[in-house]
């Protein structure tokens, strides 16, 4: 299991930090485009005027309800094996004797 | 077994509690604002669902190899945790785009592969769960296909230009942003390892379970 874990983190660690082996050279960035005055908010593009805090609290929400059906999950299959388990074991040490 | 998995699971869920106050205090963003938080999760789903796949394609390959059971148990724990972790990449990263860029979804290579690798360990599950005999064998063959997959995930973003931001964000963030995101991910690691740690534990129980009820049949 140690391993394991060893080589989980050398795994990570090269996924985050080998990105410089792959990078291609930046061309020069130009000026950002000049704005003209103020854009009133009713005239931007629809996709602008979505409510950005309603996505995020979409996003992190589904994320710990879908962390937390998943370790609800797993308990239960857990339990559910090693209870048969403790059952069988009993069983047969009862035959055995 | 359960001794262990408690605290580490409870040390997870105090920091899945405390990220959204630490990313609260992240500055925004300069183009994309508010919804550019939604990277604090994303990032680190995405790079966990990458590593899982990276393990069960490890682990079922020195299962083929060397016909071991805890290569195998490896390997299926994983392909769950590589389908866990990509469904949470997947929600979250449209969620993102829907603002930042306009639409749910792109075709573009890293989006389009992601989605491959995701659904290649769907059939990973369903092909345990239903294949019938023999299906470690040809499951081990899929996850190895789908690890295949993963080094060009990762280079998609630098190799083919899309909007998605490239692998060189994430080392290039200020401190200020990159101290919530590396909380985020350690809470994500930690989460991943439990859970990996759990779901073999799992296995290994339901093959001693198989050999005692082989027993009792002899």
């Amino acid at each position: 299991m140690k391993a394991v874990h060893v080589a989980f983190v050398l795994l990570i660690a090269l996924l985050v930090f080998g990105h410089e082996g792959f990078a291609q050279p930046q061309p020069p960035a130009g000026p950002p485009p000049q704005i003209e005055g103020f854009v009133p908010v009713d005239s931007l593009p629809p996709a602008e005027q979505l409510p950005a805090a309603r996505l995020l609290i979409i996003a992190y929400a589904f994320v710990w309800v879908a962390i937390f059906f998943y370790v609800w999950s797993l308990w239960k299959r857990l339990g559910k094996v090693e209870g048969e388990l403790h059952q069988l074991a009993k069983r047969t040490g009862a035959n055995a004797r | 077994m359960r001794r262990m998995f408690l605290p580490a699971l409870f040390v997870a869920a105090a920091m899945f509690a405390f990220a959204p106050v630490y990313v609260a205090r992240a500055p925004f963003e300069s183009t994309m604002g508010l919804v550019q938080k939604i990277f604090y999760f994303h990032f680190p789903s995405a790079i966990l669902m990458l590593t899982s796949a990276i393990v069960s394609g490890v682990g079922s390959a020195w299962f083929l190899a060397r016909k071991r059971p805890s290569a195998d148990r490896l390997a299926f724990a994983a392909a769950e945790l590589t389908v866990l972790f990509g469904l949470l990449t997947l929600v979250t990263g449209p969620l993102w785009a829907r603002k930042a860029w306009g639409v749910w979804w792109q075709w573009d290579a890293r989006l389009t592969m992601s989605l491959l690798l995701w659904m290649i360990f769907v059939a990973y599950l369903l092909l345990r769960k239903y294949g019938g005999p023999g299906s470690e064998t040809l499951s081990a063959g899929l996850a190895v296909f789908g690890m295949a997959n993963v080094p060009f995930i990762y280079v998609s973003v630098n190799v083919w230009r899309t909007i998605h931001p490239k692998t060189t964000v994430v080392p290039t963030l200020p401190v200020d942003m990159s101290a919530p995101l590396w909380f985020c991910f350690a809470a994500f690691a930690l989460l991943y390892m439990t859970l990996l740690t759990a779901r073999m534990r799992l296995e290994e129980q339901r093959s001693q379970l198989e050999q005692l009820y082989l027993e009792i049949e002899d």
